[in-house]
């Protein structure tokens, strides 16, 4: 008698199975196929051709400015994403929706424009161009105009992780701790960052993703000098639009792709392991 | 220690919270603040934490002008209606952090700070759950973690902000007449905020009643 009354809130299998059925498709199709294909083609003319395209010196030049670019970009980004997230969370302030929106700019930028805001500003014939050059000074076409590129781009992800993160959590904790007799630093590390360090780590882990991944940007700013300006996507490019090198480009995106897939399995691993913690942060 | 207020007045914008308060507290005196949403009894209850900050007026502690003070200075012991406990911290962390983030100076040592954790979680009758969460708790054991963990620091006065506010009718009168015997016990000067007519009267030496930002009534000794 009971199996004539169907639990309304489920969907009928049927409907359930083609939604999972179009979303697998989807990410198959996507996702998963480009990956698959950059692997088979990276390793069609064998592992050692594969190993071999590391060996150019340009392409290892190329790696090095990535993973640099990436260490002093990430952690800076992670600073001043905490300090604005801190900033709109819990304080109540004039400008604090401008604040909010500047902080969106750069997702609604095209990353060419951005790199271009560079340029007219430290180029040579840019606002600063003159100052820049007067004091030896490089930006563009260097690595400050790269980290500059990079940082631009990838300002949002941390920010945007803590910032409801840290508005449903409020300030209670925080006050609390104050009048326990913290100072307002020991407050910050041992109640504040605590309470966020996975959606911390998340943002840190997707700037880390973009940082050694952008390219419009960086493309505009870098003047893509061979062995020095050029980035792993960059090179990646040269070695596509290169006849002879149509397979190492393949090798160098299997790298930047394994990358990828590396500090997501870390942060998969992370949450796996402390998984009971990330439970009773979650809950109240 | 007792507590004197002299002109109290604090302002939102244009919109004024607190007006002209005067209170004297006795030390080791239970009072109430009671009154209606919006009568400013939290505002006042904050403002003495140093949690808010005042327009016009004082605060002292016995001899001590606590007006400028910050709030760690102020030592008191503040109990949120939320229990506000820290989430990542097991019991006995909880309880100890004011003594664990006290400067190098004061900071006794770890043995102790432990015994001394262990000794409050026995008093408020915790004894044995030192290393659960917040979260595996009820709220009745909540609210007496966050009482304990506020008794640690040794405060000058113990605040409470509708401490059993959250919580359901059965555990909100046996904390009640628990706290009533706790106070009995180790007397420090007291004074918790409800809109809880019946509870103010059966918990307080005295009930001071606000309406409006200002003192209505301050209350004969119970």
């Amino acid at each position: 008698m009971a199996n004539r009354y169907r639990n309304s809130l489920v969907e009928p299998a049927p409907v359930r199975w083609l939604l999972i059925g179009v979303t697998l498709l989807f990410l198959g199709v996507f996702l998963l196929l480009p990956l698959v294909i950059v692997f088979v083609q990276a390793l069609s003319h064998g592992v050692e051709a594969f190993f071999a395209a590391f060996t150019d010196s340009d392409t290892k030049a190329a790696i090095r400015l990535t993973l640099l670019t990436a260490a002093i970009a990430v952690p800076l980004n992670t600073v001043f994403g905490v300090a604005a997230a801190w900033a709109i969370a819990k304080f109540e302030f004039r400008g604090k929706s401008l604040l909010s929106a500047l902080i969106d700019l750069p997702f609604s930028v095209s990353p060419v424009i951005a790199g271009m805001l560079f340029v007219l500003l430290f180029g040579a014939h840019g606002w600063f161009g003159a100052w820049l050059s007067a004091h030896d000074i490089k930006i563009v076409f260097a690595l400050p105009g790269i980290v500059l590129a990079t940082l631009f781009v990838t300002f949002p992800f941390v920010a945007r992780e803590l910032i409801p993160l840290m508005q449903a959590q409020g300030t209670e904790e925080e006050q609390a701790a104050l009048t326990l007799g913290a100072s307002g630093w020991r407050m910050f590390w041992h109640v504040t960052i605590p309470n966020i360090r996975w959606g911390l780590l998340y943002g840190v882990l997707l700037c880390n993703a973009r940082a050694m991944g952008e390219f419009g940007a960086v493309s505009v700013l870098s003047g893509h000098i061979r062995g020095l300006t050029n980035t792993m996507p960059l090179q990646i490019e040269l070695l596509y639009n290169d006849p002879g090198a149509y397979s190492a480009a393949f090798a160098v995106a299997a790298l930047l792709a394994l990358l990828g897939f590396v500090t997501l399995a870390l942060k998969n691993f992370l949450e796996w392991r402390h998984g009971d913690e990330l439970a009773a942060l979650r809950g109240k | 220690m007792d507590i004197s207020i002299r002109n109290l007045g604090k302002n939102y914008g244009n919109v004024t919270a607190l007006r002209d308060i005067r209170l004297d507290i006795a030390s080791g005196e239970l009072i109430a603040l009671l009154g209606a949403s919006g009568s400013g009894k939290t505002t006042l209850l904050r403002a003495i934490a140093g949690l808010e900050s005042i327009d016009d007026g004082s605060i002292h502690f016995g001899d001590i002008d606590a007006t400028r003070l910050s709030v760690q200075e102020r030592r008191v012991g503040f109990v949120f209606q939320h229990y506000a406990l820290f989430k990542h911290m097991n019991v006995l962390d909880n309880v100890t952090f004011g003594l664990r983030v006290r400067k190098r100076a004061t900071r006794p040592r770890p043995a102790e700070i432990r015994r001394r954790g262990q000794e409050l979680l026995d008093l408020v009758q915790l004894k044995g759950l030192e290393e659960r969460f917040p979260t595996q708790l009820s709220g009745g054991q909540r609210q007496r973690v966050a009482l304990a963990r506020a008794l640690a620091i040794e405060p000058r006065v113990l605040l409470l902000d509708e401490p059993f506010g959250a919580l359901d009718a059965k555990v909100r009168k046996e904390l009640r007449a628990w706290l009533r015997q706790l106070h009995d016990e180790i007397g420090y000067t007291t004074i918790f905020v409800t809109h809880d007519e019946s509870e103010a009267h059966e918990l307080a030496d005295r009930v001071v009643t606000m309406a409006d930002g200002r003192i209505a009534e301050a209350g004969a000794v119970n």
